[in-house]
C-alpha cells in the first residue's frame, strides 16, 4: 500500500522548453536503465528476500524509486509543454511527437519502448542483489551521460544531480544488503544454490 | 490558525517540507541495514516529528499534501482535489 504526497521528492521547475533534451532524458523514465525499470525491479524481487533487512531495502528503494520516476517525468513534461511546431520538426521530437503528442510514455532515448525484460527477478536473492549493484551503476552512469549535455542549464541539472547521488545511496545499501544474506549463508558456499528455494536445506545453510 | 497568504512563503514552507522529508527519506534507507545505531535513531526521531508538523502546518495553511492532512483543513469543499499537482506550471493547470 502506498500513500501519495502532492509534491516531489526534489522540486523541478524548468521554464524553457528543449524537445532535444527531453528525448534525452525520457530515457530516465522508461530506457533500460530507468526509473520504472528501477522501481520494478525492486519491488517485485522482494517478495524472495530470504531476511527482512534485505526485503526493507528493497520495498524502500523500491519505493523512493516511484519518486524518482515522477521527478524525471516532471522533467520530460516540462521540457516539452509550449513547444513550438517548428522546434518539434527541427529538433528531432517529430517521431515522438506524431505517436504520444507531448504525453509521457515509457521510452528510451533511442525509441526502444518500456518492457519488463528490462530488468530481472530471478528468485535468487544473491543473482537479485547483484543486479541491483549493477543497475544503480548503470543508472548511475546514465545521468553523468545526461549532465554532460546538461551542465550549463541549471534548472535541468539541478535535479537530475539529484537523482545521481541517490543511485550511489541505493549502490551502498544494496552492498549492506547482500552482505546480510551472504552472513546468513555458508562462506564456503555462496553461490552454489538459490538460498530462497533451496532453503530449509540440509546442505549449506549455516545452522543457527 | 497561522495564516500565510503569499506565493512566497507558501513556498518556503514546501521548501522547508521537502528538506525535511528528504532526510527521513535517507535516514529510512540507512536505519534499514543499521537498525542498532543510536546516533541515526534519534536523527530520525528529530526530523520525522519536523516533518509532521510541518505538513500539519501546510494542510491548516494552503491545503493538504497527503490524505490524512485533509482533516485539517476548513470548510465544507474538497480541499484534496484544490492542491495543484507539482508538474504544474505556477499559476496554470499546466
Amino acid at each position: 500500500m502506498w500513500n501519495y504526497e502532492k509534491r516531489l521528492q526534489y522540486p523541478v521547475n524548468i521554464k524553457t522548453p528543449n524537445a532535444k533534451i527531453a528525448q534525452y532524458i525520457m530515457s530516465q523514465y522508461g530506457g533500460p536503465d530507468g526509473e520504472i525499470g528501477a522501481s520494478m525491479r525492486y519491488l517485485s524481487q522482494r517478495f524472495s528476500m530470504p531476511n527482512r533487512m534485505a526485503a526493507a531495502v528493497l520495498n524502500d528503494v523500491g519505493t523512493e524509486e516511484l519518486a524518482h520516476l515522477e521527478m524525471v517525468s516532471t522533467i520530460v513534461h516540462q521540457l516539452t509543454r509550449d513547444l513550438s511546431m517548428e522546434e518539434i520538426e527541427k529538433s528531432g521530437f517529430g517521431p515522438y511527437y506524431i505517436d504520444h503528442t507531448v504525453g509521457i510514455w515509457p521510452q528510451a532515448a533511442g525509441g526502444i519502448p518500456f518492457n519488463a525484460c528490462e530488468f530481472q527477478s530471478k528468485g535468487d536473492p544473491i543473482t537479485d542483489l547483484f543486479e541491483n549493484l549493477a543497475a544503480e551503476q548503470k543508472a548511475r552512469a546514465t545521468y553523468d551521460n545526461i549532465l554532460r549535455v546538461v551542465r550549463d542549464i541549471p534548472e535541468i541539472a539541478d535535479p537530475i544531480r539529484f537523482l545521481r547521488a541517490r543511485e550511489v545511496v541505493h549502490f551502498q545499501r544494496f552492498g549492506e544488503a547482500l552482505r546480510s544474506v551472504q552472513e546468513q549463508l555458508d562462506a564456503k558456499n555462496f553461490y552454489a544454490f538459490n538460498p530462497s528455494f533451496d532453503c530449509p536445506c540440509e546442505a549449506s545453510c549455516k545452522k543457527e | 490558525m497561522m495564516y500565510r497568504s503569499q506565493t512566497d512563503s507558501r513556498e518556503k514552507l514546501l521548501q522547508e517540507i521537502n528538506e525535511v522529508s528528504f532526510a527521513v527519506d535517507d535516514i529510512l534507507l540507512y536505519l534499514d541495514t543499521h537498525p542498532c545505531c543510536e546516533k541515526a535513531l534519534a536523527y530520525y526521531r528529530e526530523h520525522a516529528e519536523r516533518r509532521k508538523k510541518l505538513m500539519k502546518e501546510y494542510a491548516e495553511c494552503y491545503g493538504p499534501l497527503t490524505i490524512d492532512d485533509a482533516i485539517e483543513t476548513d470548510g465544507n469543499t474538497w480541499k484534496w482535489i484544490e492542491q495543484p499537482f507539482p508538474w504544474e506550471k505556477e499559476g496554470g493547470c499546466r
